[in-house]
């Protein structure tokens, strides 16, 4: 799997119509099974870059390519069913849906592709998280640590060739803290899944090879601190 | 895990709202359910009740009188026939059956309607393929006084085999006639004016005192009704036969001697209606029509004044119960809408999450009007079992009070429209939420 980003750029709109700049990249790549972690200040376009690498967030101009598809030239339903097939995302509040079980929430991330879900993998990825004895228990029955650990099973449940992370530790104690980041960084070693992920936290980006920092090739999110 | 396994999580998810919502669904459909199911039943009796008989014979005046003094036993009679003119009817070679009926007192207690008639009542279907069944007894009025009532009288005055009773004549304000009737079989239930009536033997009702009019006056009642000129044997021997009462009776006076009614000379006698079933069908329009020049009597087909009736009364009241039900489902509608609605801004994440894992808007559409459907069909299947479960409940209460009898479980097919109509509002109702879930924002709900 590889990532491509060319000439990436992407403006919000202020209340008053004027353009803000949030995305300004000339290039970003990312190579098969590699795993980088991205650090940056808040407010300096992380999870942009996350959304508009996923599809969710269409860009103004520049391309994002992955495994040789354009997303940004795919429709939205298109960019839609791509995601659910090729990109598993962890959120930094994990989201899980409260009313599903762990297996459930693991069988929703297969819900979407068209293919079906497969129930004895979704079981295989709790077992591989240690939430095995965990199957049927809701979000709020289980602590937040398993929580998240259910939210990189689900992330994983369509064997995704790129894995999305946005502050996935954000919301965890220390202790749980390097179990998560473990976790995610065996489970996409295993199965040659690229790993990006955004974090705050000084000790886990100490841990990954390939660190980069947004603010050092985004030229909007510069120029947005010099206005400001 | 499909759209509807989805939908039915966030229904479990949030239950009570989902309870109550589907609740409101419930209560319109039980309410719409229990007015189909009683109003189909009243619809069908009045449809049976007209169905035994070809012709209702009466005196010329409303037909619809006619039909509900008759069938229905809820108002006076026109006026009466001779007994003559039924004799008539009888023996008119396109006559099957000719079934008189003398009526117009009540008895003392619970004032039912006693209906003075011949065996034969009893022996012609009162409905189709339904007739007549003794629940009690089995003697049919073999004696003078002998009397057979309706299941519903049984049961209201405690009457069974063997009790006695007494009649008041004219309504139950008159004056109670001396002579005692015993009750020889009691009815099956037929869910018809029936279960409401006592019949007596034509003979008894006949003969009791004051049931029988001044000579004077009868002779000249017959000597009216028989004024065409193709009445003149008919003239003659009403004449002669009166003079010969009329001379009889003097001689009886002369010597102390009581008239007694219970040689009432069938002259003298009348009936209120006469019931006809024809030998063919075609015959009983050429008598209802040959009736309609004359002016005796009136023959009518049961049916069209009863389906006036029915649609007059029965057909409003069922309209207007309709039309409320519907708007009570419409109101459900909206609390569906309310409450789906509602939980929109809590769920925006929800939705977000499943669009980040690949779901597309219109698969996020289909939740929510997955949602609005399962809780319309939950409530409407709710409805229908309550419903039913209403008129199981009601039914003694109604059958104790009207007489009718209700089969809960009777199925209208109006019921099968209910459900596409519930799918229809479900999806008006549901579609606001479902274009709010369509056009959510994924990053910003995310970020949210």
């Amino acid at each position: 799997m590889s990532l491509v980003l060319e000439g990436v750029k992407k403006n919000y709109r202020q209340p008053d119509g004027q353009p803000v700049p949030v995305l300004d990249i000339d290039g970003f790549e990312l190579k098969t099974a590699e795993q980088v972690v991205l650090v940056g200040s808040s407010g300096c376009g992380k999870t942009t870059l996350l959304n508009v690498i996923s599809g969710i967030t269409t860009l103004d101009s520049g391309t994002v390519t992955i495994d040789g598809t354009e997303i940004t030239r795919l429709s939205e339903p298109a960019r839609d069913r791509f995601r659910a097939e090729r990109i598993g995302f962890v959120f930094q509040t994990f989201n899980l849906l409260q009313a599903f079980s762990a297996l459930e929430n693991v069988l929703l991330g297969m819900s979407f592709t068209g293919s079906g879900v497969d129930k004895s993998l979704a079981k295989q990825l709790l077992d591989r998280v240690g939430l095995s004895h965990r199957l049927h228990n809701r979000p709020k029955q289980m602590s937040v640590g398993e929580q998240q650990r259910v939210a990189v099973a689900r992330a994983l449940a369509n064997r995704p060739s790129l894995l999305l992370a946005d502050e996935p530790t954000a919301n965890v104690d220390a202790a749980n803290q390097n179990n998560i980041i473990n976790l995610i960084r065996d489970a996409c070693s295993e199965n040659d899944v690229s790993l990006l992920m955004v974090t705050h936290a000084p000790e886990v980006a100490a841990e990954f090879d390939r660190v980069e920092t947004l603010s050092d090739f985004n030229k909007a999110t510069q120029s947005y601190k010099v206005t400001a | 895990m499909n759209l509807f396994q989805i939908a039915m999580k966030s229904i479990r998810q949030r239950s009570l709202p989902s309870l109550l919502t589907a609740l409101s669904v419930a209560l319109g459909v039980m309410l719409m359910v229990a007015v189909l199911v009683t109003s189909g039943i009243v619809d069908r009796l009045f449809r049976q009740n007209s169905i035994g008989y070809h012709l209702i014979v009466g005196p010329k005046g409303s037909d619809m009188q006619l039909v509900l003094s008759t069938i229905y036993r809820v108002s006076p009679p026109i006026e009466n026939l001779p007994y003559y003119f039924y004799q008539e009817l009888k023996n008119d070679r396109r006559v099957q059956d000719a079934v008189p009926l003398a009526f117009g007192d009540v008895t003392k207690e619970g004032a039912f309607p006693i209906v003075g008639t011949i065996n034969r009542y009893f022996e012609v279907p009162y409905a189709p393929d339904r007739s007549f069944t003794v629940q009690e007894g089995g003697e049919r009025m073999g004696g003078k006084w002998d009397a057979v009532i309706g299941s519903h009288v049984a049961k209201t005055n405690n009457w069974n085999v063997g009790t006695q009773f007494t009649m008041v004549h004219g309504g139950a304000e008159g004056h109670v006639h001396d002579e005692k009737f015993t009750i020889v079989a009691v009815l099956s239930p037929t869910g018809t004016a029936n279960d409401k009536s006592v019949f007596v033997n034509l003979d008894g009702f006949l003969a009791i005192d004051g049931h029988d009019k001044p000579i004077e006056e009868s002779e000249k009642q017959l000597l009216e009704f028989y004024e065409g000129d193709d009445d003149t044997d008919m003239r003659n021997l009403i004449k002669a036969e009166l003079a010969e009462i009329k001379q009889q009776r003097a001689a009886e006076a002369a010597i102390g001697k009581h008239v007694h009614h219970a040689d009432t000379p069938d002259v003298l006698k009348e009936v209120t209606a006469v019931l006809l079933v024809m030998r063919k069908d075609i015959y009983a329009m050429n008598l209802s029509a040959e009736m309609k020049k004359g002016k005796k009597a009136m023959a009518i087909n049961p049916i069209r004044p009863m389906q006036k009736i029915k649609d007059l009364l029965v057909g409003n009241i069922r309209k207007a119960l309709l039309f409320l039900t519907a708007l009570i489902i419409a109101v459900s509608g909206v609390s569906i809408f309310v409450s789906i609605y509602n939980s929109m801004s809590d769920r925006k994440r929800e939705i977000a999450v499943m669009r980040a894992l690949g779901a597309q808007r219109t698969s996020v559409f289909g939740i929510i009007l997955a949602e609005s459907v399962l809780l319309c069909l939950i409530g409407g299947i709710l409805g229908l079992v309550l419903g039913h479960g209403l008129v199981l409940v009601a039914a003694p209460f109604i059958q104790a009070e009207t007489g009718l009898l209700i089969n809960p479980f009777a199925f209208e097919a109006i019921e099968l429209v209910l459900f596409p109509v519930l799918l229809v509002l479900a999806s008006l109702v549901g579609f606001v939420p479902a274009m709010t879930a369509y056009r959510t924002d994924v990053a910003d709900a995310l970020a949210n």
